[in-house]
């Protein structure tokens, strides 16, 4: 199994890098919009041929991760008639180092962390911790809201590769559920930010600053 | 269909038929009439608490503390829902029908999470939750309501996926132990003692970050003021006494794993720091504070540290933060509908300029003022009760140290809540403000209120058996005493 998913974790994590690295909003999208792709890939390659609701929840994933929800939040871009994040609260290079640091950390704190027989040699721990901090950095050092909303799906995504673990333990029913609260999730902040740019005309962060104490 | 989500069917279905319904006049009143049809159907499903008892490797059921939690919604909702359709033929300039069909999805949600006992299930209800409440916190379309949304859903939505990665861990706690893998709440209890030790502290650890930033602990409340302070007052009081005691109820279940796997300690300490600081963050943030919704929004700040407190002392503490979970459900409610009339009445939430209400609003003014002296534990209020609960159980664990902290914190609470409470109900009005309203108030925008005050003070002054019975075995549930 491993030969199979390891290479698809590693464009994982590259994808990671390239995320934390561009300034280029719309290339920050692609990169989540791969990355939900090659998820969907790697749960069909470990469970697709069990079944049609597998097969149908990992074709799901595609079309969801991969497709509506990059197509909402390329929408969003259009409207905002943005192009790049500018100024973020740490340098591109600073965040790069930082996502290098993480990568490491993540990898030794699954070290330490008793794994199942056929998780050990995968990657699957150590990729899924990595996309949750570098979910963690997009979030926190980026100023536009659309970039913010990135890195909560790249954090979303580092979390289902660690479900991908629990197949057996997630009924269908969750898992689509999952799915579901995820796309509208992202759908319902697409809104804000339509309404944030509407009132504010910009959707930088910082702007929003009226409720404080 | 397991007849329990029939509590969960029923708001649902008036959530779509006031979707569908075309009256904006007509329209709130399926609010109440939720609340009312809830009633029996609640009422039904307690009675036979026994035979919805969750079943093995089922998902949903009545657990105690589903039950306690069901109940408790179901009078909560019951009385906040009669203040709607007042409230709302105020607001007549407002398209009403999202506000409404979302209020009753968000109490259909709440129930379901109450019945579920599937730990993946109980997140996507918890998260359904709060994409509902997104609207609803935008009712006001303004610049402060947006920017409070915005913040809410982004603070929430990754503190939910924090908890969706604990809700995992737990899962290969299960695996790695070789029990197939199972994420039912009964099960994973049943097997807590062979669960893998590292994955399920770290699972808790992140579970109480996840769940703890939907009840809005310190340090991860940051959504909390400027979402109650933007909220509609009816929101307010659904955010502040309902959703927030799920997730309470939800942080439950997981400690009751760690208890059954014999790592209580390590869980209680937890709870202990997240306690104490969020009382201590709650109580400072009151002192001085002018705006006096974000003022409720820290006291809910506070009052969800003791809730997690007093399950850290355990045994009767954790009997005495049932208690209090109820009990600070039904003073928020009277807090945040009162604070809404005088915000509307004065067109202003600071106490720049309101203030003197008693003369000019007295009854809401009243009201406001016997909720301040129910939220801080003043007796006869059930609070009083409670609290003194968590005390006295702190004092014969011999916390001593726990006991005088928690002390201290209330007296902070109630001198930093205090100013501000009585500046804004007695103080002197505003030059050309001082006269009384034109027109008495209206009578429905107040019934609602006294209703749950009522309910505060009958608690305090004494606990149906049933009810006290309830409380104690979603106790026992909890710390796994059969």
């Amino acid at each position: 199994m491993s030969e199979v998913l390891n290479p698809l974790l590693v464009l994982v994590l590259l994808f990671n890098f390239l995320m934390l690295g561009t300034s280029r909003v719309a290339a920050v999208i692609n990169a989540a919009a791969a990355q939900g792709t090659l998820l969907g890939v790697a749960y069909l390659a470990m469970h697709g041929g069990s079944g049609v609701r597998a097969l149908a929840l990992g074709l799901a994933m595609i079309g969801i991760k991969g497709i509506a929800i990059p197509r909402i939040l390329r929408g969003a871009l259009r409207s905002q008639g943005i192009r790049r994040e500018v100024e973020p609260f740490v340098s591109f290079t600073t965040s790069l180092l930082l996502g290098a640091v993480a990568t490491g950390l993540s990898v030794l704190f699954a070290r330490t962390l008793p794994l199942a027989a056929g998780d050990a040699e995968a990657l699957l721990v150590p990729a899924s911790l990595a996309t949750v901090l570098t979910g963690f950095i997009v979030l926190t050092t980026r100023r536009k809201a659309l970039t913010q909303v990135v890195g909560y799906l790249t954090l979303e995504n580092g979390i289902f590769i660690f479900g991908l673990t629990l197949i057996e333990a997630m009924p269908f029913l969750v898992e689509a559920g999952v799915l579901l609260d995820v796309l509208v999730g992202v759908f319902v902040m697409g809104v804000v930010i339509d309404h944030i740019s509407r009132e504010f005309s910009s959707i930088q962060v910082d702007d929003l600053t009226e409720l404080r104490e | 269909m397991s007849p329990v989500l029939l509590a969960v069917a029923v708001p649902l279905a008036f959530a779509l038929a006031a979707f569908a319904m075309r009256s904006e006049r007509a329209r709130p009143w399926m609010v109440p009439a939720a609340g009312v049809c809830q009633v029996p159907v609640v009422v039904w499903l307690l009675a036979q608490r026994e035979r919805f008892a969750p079943a093995d490797g089922s998902w949903t059921g009545l657990d105690p503390l589903g039950a306690l939690l069901l109940g408790y919604l179901c009078v909560l909702f019951g009385c906040c829902a009669f203040y709607a359709p007042p409230y709302l033929r105020l607001r007549s300039e407002r398209p009403n029908r999202v506000f409404c069909s979302m209020l009753l999805v968000l109490f259909a949600m709440m129930n379901f999470f109450a019945v579920s006992q599937h730990v993946g299930l109980m997140w996507v209800t918890i998260e359904t939750t709060t994409l509902s409440t997104a609207p609803l916190l935008y009712f006001n379309r303004n610049r402060r309501s947006i920017e409070a949304t915005w913040k809410y859903l982004l603070i929430g939505s990754v503190g939910v996926a924090l908890a969706l990665l604990g809700s995992f861990f737990l899962g290969y706690a299960a695996l790695h132990a070789g029990l197939g893998s199972s994420l039912v709440i009964g099960d994973l209890v049943a097997n807590a003692s062979s669960l893998s030790r590292p994955w399920l502290h770290s699972a808790f650890v992140l579970l109480l970050i996840g769940y703890g930033t939907k009840m809005g602990l310190a340090p991860m409340h940051t959504w909390k003021p400027d979402a109650y302070g933007e909220a509609p007052g009816l929101v307010g009081a659904l955010l502040a006494g309902g959703f927030t005691s799920c997730a309470f109820v939800g942080l439950l279940r997981f400690y009751s794993i760690c208890v059954a796997a014999g790592d209580g300690a390590f869980a209680r300490e937890l709870l202990l720091a997240f306690g104490l600081l969020s009382m201590a963050v709650g109580g400072v943030f009151m002192v001085r504070q002018r705006d006096f919704k974000r003022m409720l929004a820290y006291s809910s700040v506070e009052q969800m540290g003791i809730l997690v407190l007093g399950t850290a002392v355990g045994g009767v503490g954790l009997f005495g933060a049932l208690l209090h979970m109820l009990g600070n459900g039904f003073a928020k409610g009277v807090l945040f509908l009162s604070a809404a009339n005088i915000h509307r009445h004065f067109g202003s939430k600071s106490t720049d300029e309101v203030r003197g209400a008693l003369r000019i609003l007295p009854a809401s003014a009243t009201l406001f003022l016997l909720g301040f002296f129910a939220v801080t534990g003043a007796p006869p209020f059930a609070l009083f009760l409670s609290e003194f609960t968590i005390l006295r159980a702190a004092v014969s664990e011999q916390r001593f140290a726990v006991a005088g902290a928690f002390l201290g914190l209330l007296l902070l609470v109630f001198i930093g809540m205090g100013a501000t409470v009585l500046t804004l109900v007695q103080g002197e009005p505003l030059a050309g403000r001082e006269r009384p309203a034109a027109r008495p108030e209206r009578v429905q925008k107040l019934v609602p209120i006294v209703a749950l005050l009522a309910l505060v003070l009958l608690l305090g002054v004494w606990v149906p058996q049933p009810l006290e019975a309830a409380l104690w075995s979603a106790a026992r549930f909890v710390e796994g005493i059969r």
